[in-house]
């Protein structure tokens, strides 16, 4: 599914220039669950950033499905992003003025689906994150382990082939963070789609098949868990 | 979705979205009050043009002397006394003498110029017409103080018993055009002159003239100290007229033969008036034109203020009010878009494109900008009734550089000269300047009241300009908004 070659990201920052990925290379197979681990400051984000196309590579290839995404068009990686990619975000991301429901539509708006058919299907997704009673409420309303679950009702609503969590549970109390743990597990198992979840927390780690740990900008993998849950 | 999403920011930050509606809308309301006004000046413009030269006229031509001549010289030509008048009369002398002249600052034109502008493509009629004021003088010669001649500074009042009686008289062309200050629907008693009244000893008087000086048809009338009988009452017509006296008979007496100071015109359209008044200029290259778009141009007193109000400090105050109210706007837009980096980033993060969410943020422009454009409607519709409600008054005299709004003037001739001292020199000295406020008494001055009428095209406008001023505040948010890169969804600054 995913295959990246000798991947560098540079930042220039006034002239000082930030290597946060230095010769990554990393492959990630379909119905993958992959933890990627690693201190403060070593790029964990920057690697979700491309594996989304969220960004582009200084240099290297990050290839999805054998196109390369660096390569691609500003129009061509939004059309990517909209139905292929996922994200979950440590902060959650929900746009403040709208409900849980709006938050999950806001997913198909790239889409030309019907307002009905929208409505339904996040009204669906919602109801399978045990959200059905939540749906007009607005993300203030909500705690933050409900916030998150709209975040995840949003990334899913679409069908993404992959599911990609930045720290999805930094913001969140033990309790919660299992909770939403257990739910990324069961959804990855249930509906077959690759899982890449960023974190600092080795309890959420150790439930991956394999962790990847980033220091100075290189990935090893530590682990390989085969697992057979 | 895309409205509910507008409608929920703008009443999040509703707030910043008061301001920016206000501020648009003060900008709008400027500048349709400003509008309104100016169309109500040009409607003041026609209405004095009709008021001083008739109904029917849409230009008259006249000529500007040059300074100090022309109606000075007959003024100074008062001749006191049948010997001298390079002495000073005695003290004791009693004087009565009358005159017949020309506006002051007003040059003749040749009757011919009347044909010439008739002929001229687009004009359905010219007629010409003579415009004169009558003067009588009479009085006793006060006694002078030894250094002779008195001052008006030293404050010594020296008591004059002097009536200086004013009127103006229009000598017109007698023709079936009806083009010019009176045509034969203004006679309200009696009846209109006919073509063979043209020398003759006849007059037609303004309502108020025979209301004030209780003349009748039948009564008999002096113009420049000849009896002219009464025809007709003039009840309409130009309101700065007096007496109305045929063409020929006026030239007589004023000894102007073959000479008109003013020539009547009237197009062939009301779209055409300019491309006469061109057309004239070009044939008479000396005259004046004024058309009631011009109007303000050629006269004195505060119509010149509010033409020159409404089309220069009024347009540009407001015009630059509503650029200050578009800057303000598209910066507050700016810093809004800015403070919702990670809002868009997400959003971008999800698949939606940069295109989507900049016709989003210009959405949010715009419905502001509506939001301001009602603002300012309503305000413009309240700016311009409080114009017409306060409906301020704007005179306008014919006859040019001579400030004849009275008050002011430390000389009243009007009220039979009781103590007040005399300004200027007297005449038969050596200084060729008469007071002007002794004769502006008698000047051509009409005043109409200023009213602002909203159009359909000032709403119009303040639409665009709503519009206008939206899509501007939502560029500056796009040119932000563009701006953004989807990573900034990952990024911890908020
Ligand atoms: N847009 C950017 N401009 C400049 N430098 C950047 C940018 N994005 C990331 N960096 C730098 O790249 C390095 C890697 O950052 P990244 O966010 O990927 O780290 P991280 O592993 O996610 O850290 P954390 O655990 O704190 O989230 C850091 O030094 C960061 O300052
Ligand atoms: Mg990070």
């Amino acid at each position: 599914m995913y295959q990246l070659i000798d991947v560098r990201k540079y930042f220039d920052r006034g002239g000082n220039v930030v290597r946060a990925l230095d010769g990554v290379s990393l492959a990630i197979g379909e119905n993958d669950f992959l933890a990627i681990q690693g201190p403060t400051g070593q790029g964990k984000t920057t690697l979700l950033t491309l594996l989304g196309g969220l960004d582009r590579p200084s240099s290297g290839q990050v290839i999805f499905d054998g196109r390369d995404l660096g390569a691609l068009g500003e129009g061509d990686l939004a059309e990517l992003r909209a139905e292929a990619f996922g994200f979950v975000f440590q902060t959650f991301n929900l746009i403040p003025t709208l409900t849980a429901k709006e938050n999950v539509e806001a997913a198909l708006v790239p889409f030309r689906t019907g307002k009905a058919e929208r409505t339904r299907k996040a009204l669906e997704t919602l109801d399978e994150l045990g959200l059905a009673d939540r749906a007009t409420h607005l993300p203030g309303e909500l705690s933050g382990g409900q916030q998150q679950r709209v975040a995840i009702a949003r990334a899913l609503v679409k069908d993404p082939k992959v599911l990609l969590a930045d720290e999805p549970t930094g913001n969140l109390d033990e309790d919660t963070r299992d909770e939403i743990v257990a739910l990324l597990e069961r959804l990855w198992r249930d509906r077959g789609i690759t899982l890449v979840i960023v974190t600092h927390d080795s309890s959420v780690a150790r439930r991956a098949q394999r962790i990847a740990i980033i220091k100075g900008g290189r990935v090893s993998v530590r682990k390989e868990q085969a697992l057979a849950r | 979705m895309y409205l509910t999403y507008i409608r929920r920011e703008l009443r999040r930050r509703s707030k910043q979205a008061i301001v920016i509606a206000i501020g648009l809308a003060i900008g709008i309301g400027l500048v349709m009050t400003v509008s309104a006004t100016s169309a109500g000046v040009k409607a003041a413009q026609g209405k004095v043009l009709h008021s001083l030269y008739g109904v029917g006229t849409d230009m008259t031509v006249t000529k500007t002397a040059a300074a100090g001549k022309s109606g000075f010289e007959h003024f100074g030509n008062f001749n006191f006394g049948r010997s001298s008048s390079t002495t000073h009369p005695k003290a004791g002398t009693h004087l009565s003498r009358n005159s017949l002249t020309a506006e002051i600052g007003q040059a003749t034109l040749p009757a011919s110029d009347v044909t010439k502008v008739a002929s001229l493509d687009g004009v359905s009629a010219a007629t010409g017409g003579l415009q004169l004021t009558d003067t009588s003088f009479s009085g006793t010669i006060p006694s002078f103080n030894s250094s002779g001649g008195f001052s008006s500074s030293s404050g010594s009042s020296v008591h004059t018993n002097f009536n200086i009686g004013t009127f103006t008289v229009d000598g017109i062309q007698i023709t079936k055009s009806g083009v010019g200050p009176l045509t034969s629907s203004d006679i309200s008693k009696g009846k209109f002159f006919t073509t063979a009244d043209n020398t003759k000893d006849v007059a037609i008087v303004s309502s108020s003239y025979a209301t004030q000086e209780k003349l009748k048809v039948g009564s008999d009338l002096k113009v420049a100290g000849k009896e002219l009988k009464v025809i007709g009452i003039a009840s309409t017509g130009s309101s700065s007229t007096d007496v109305y006296i045929p063409l020929g008979t006026a030239q007589k007496l004023a000894k102007m033969k073959n000479d008109v100071t003013t020539i009547y015109v009237s197009a062939t359209s009301a779209n055409d008036v300019s491309t006469v008044a061109s057309a004239v200029h070009k044939v008479l290259p000396k005259a004046t034109v004024t058309t009631s778009a011009t109007l303000a141009n050629e006269v004195s007193g505060s119509i010149k203020s509010a033409a020159n109000l409404a089309s220069k400090l009024g347009k540009w105050l407001s015009f630059a009010a509503l650029i200050v109210a578009f800057i303000i706007a598209g910066l507050l837009m700016m810093a809004a878009v800015s403070r919702r980096v990670r809002e868009f980033g997400t959003l971008k993060a999800i698949g939606w494109r940069t295109r989507r969410i900049v016709s989003q943020v210009m959405g949010e422009g715009v419905a502001l900008g509506l939001g301001g454009g009602v603002l300012g409607i309503l305000l413009g519709i309240g700016g311009s009734s409080m114009v017409s409600a306060i409906s301020p008054k704007l005179s306008a005299t014919v006859g040019p550089s001579f400030d004849t709004s009275g008050g002011a003037s430390p000389v009243d001739f009007g009220n039979g000269g009781g103590g007040a001292p005399f300004g200027g020199s007297f005449p038969g000295a050596s200084s060729h300047r008469p007071s002007a406020h002794g004769v502006g008494d008698a000047a051509r001055s009409v005043a109409v009241h200023l009213t602002a009428p909203l159009q359909g095209n000032d709403i119009l406008l303040a639409v665009v300009l709503a519009v206008a001023g939206g899509v501007v505040a939502g560029a500056f948010g796009c040119w932000r908004a563009a701006r953004l890169r989807p990573a900034a969804a990952l990024r911890r600054i908020e």
